[in-house]
């Protein structure tokens, strides 16, 4: 067992880790931050996104070790303290951006790394940068609606399918 | 997965060192090891990670050709690459999804040579040359079939140098479900003549279409291309599509490459 220690979301963390844990299940089992999720397990999905020092990842293809001394972030940092929901989540929320939420997670982190790097993306960059988040309820169309609005752009003139 | 140890190094040196270990291997982005460590086609004892080593990092002209640092990101190449070397970065922005550029390396890319990978079409079509922790290898003699190169037990990539064409394109139709190429094509535009090197379609892995290579050196123009065809009989035949699908996807996608370009 190797010891890690890491900042996640802004908090100082550490634990014992074997070679072969990977981040999610260190996130997940030891840390307890269980909204991260396990979708696939084979890199596809993209439910299991987190932010290692400032980058999208998927935290199900990265072992723990990997993250020894990173900033990680989780959605569990994503909302305030008291729980009043970041931009993002309030669009997800305000547009219909999830049904079951599984997927949420994932797209929740993905859509703010695009917003760091890219504060007005098109619909076009948009669904680009979702190529690695798979949802099987939504569609997609509302989702890209809520990071659209999230970004501060008008959504009203996007189909509503 | 099985169990192993990481271990870390910080140098190129150690990490050699290290890989002497029995049934030591490299460990870089992990997008593709990972996936076959959870799947158990692979059992080693020891993996070497190479991201914590900073003089695989990098991306930066030297002297006329463009290197990049074995255990560089797709996402960094497709930054760090945009003004000396367009085509490259364009198909490290088109590689997976963002997460996967985030992690993956070139490094990993070239010594997994996977025969629907991005990377080694643009290498070949290059004329790059990898760099190794005791050697250099021509393009031309490190690809050898299907998830097979010219690499030695525990040797490692440390660079790759890209010769920079005058023009390139890389022309990738995408399987939507991997998000890897179905077939794609490098078309690469020398002074001295045209390279094109094709993934995704052969049961060898990346290959160059000299026919192609020398009907575009002639005359640089789609309709070069017209009459010339690869034989379906040795190309890759799955679910998404059967070796004569393929072979029509070559002369396809390098049209389209060629087209791009002219
Ligand atoms: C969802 C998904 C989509 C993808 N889509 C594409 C795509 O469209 N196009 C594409 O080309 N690839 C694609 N990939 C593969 C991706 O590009 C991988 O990052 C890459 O193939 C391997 O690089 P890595 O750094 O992750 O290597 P790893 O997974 O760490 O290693 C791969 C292999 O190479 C060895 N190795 C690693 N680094 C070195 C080195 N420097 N020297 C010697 N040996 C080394 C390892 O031992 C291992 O055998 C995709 C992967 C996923 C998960
Ligand atoms: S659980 Fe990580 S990509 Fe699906
Ligand atoms: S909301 Fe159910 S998978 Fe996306």
């Amino acid at each position: 067992m190797t010891q890690v220690k890491m900042t996640v979301n802004g908090i100082p963390a550490s634990g014992e880790v074997e070679g072969r844990t990977l981040l999610v299940h260190f996130l997940r089992d030891d840390l307890e931050l269980t909204g991260t999720h396990v979708g696939c397990d084979t890199s596809q999905c993209g439910a299991c996104v987190v932010h290692v020092n400032g980058n999208a990842v998927k935290a199900c293809t990265m072992f723990a070790i990997e993250a020894d001394g990173a900033e990680v972030d989780t959605i569990e940092g994503q909302a305030a303290p008291d729980g009043k929901l970041n931009t993002i989540q309030q669009a997800f929320q305000d547009h219909h951006g999830l049904q079951c939420g599984f997927c949420t997670p994932g797209m929740v982190m993905s859509a703010a790394a695009l917003l760091k790097d890219n504060p007005k993306p098109s619909e076009a960059e948009v669904r680009h940068y979702l190529d690695g988040n798979i949802c099987r309820c939504t569609g997609y169309h509302n989702i890209v609606k809520a990071i659209m609005a999230a970004s501060g752009q008008e959504v009203s003139a996007l189909a509503a399918e | 997965m099985y169990e192993f140890e990481i271990e870390r190094p910080s140098s190129v040196a150690d990490a050699v060192k290290a890989l002497g270990q029995e049934d030591a291997q490299p460990l870089s982005g992990g997008q593709t090891l990972i996936p076959t460590l959870k799947a158990r086609l692979a059992m080693p004892s020891v993996l070497v990670s190479l991201t914590g080593i900073k003089e695989l990092q990098g991306v930066e002209m030297r002297d006329g050709a463009l290197w990049i640092g074995g255990g560089t990101t797709h996402a960094t190449v497709m930054h760090d690459a945009a003004e000396s070397y367009p085509a490259l970065a364009k198909l490290a922005a088109r590689i997976g999804d963002p997460a996967v550029r985030n992690r993956g390396t070139i490094g990993g890319s070239l010594a997994n040579n996977d025969p629907s990978a991005c990377y080694p079409a643009a290498a070949l079509a290059s004329g790059a040359t990898i760099e190794t922790d005791r050697r250099e290898i021509a393009a031309d003699d490190y690809f050898q079939g299907m998830f097979t190169t010219a690499l030695e037990e525990g040797e490692i990539v440390t660079g790759v140098r890209f010769p920079i064409p005058q023009a390139a394109h890389y022309e990738k139709f995408i399987q939507p479900a991997s998000r890897f190429p179905l077939v794609a094509a490098y078309v690469a535009q020398f002074s001295d003549g045209v390279r094109v090197a094709i993934t995704g379609a052969s049961n060898e892995g990346v290959f160059r279409w000299t026919e192609a290579e020398a009907a575009l050196s002639e005359r640089f123009d789609a309709d070069a291309l017209d009459g010339l065809t690869l034989d379906g009989g040795n190309m890759i035949g799955d679910l998404h599509g059967s070796g004569a699908y393929r072979a029509h996807l070559c002369g396809v996608m390098t049209r389209r490459a060629v087209q791009a370009i002219a």
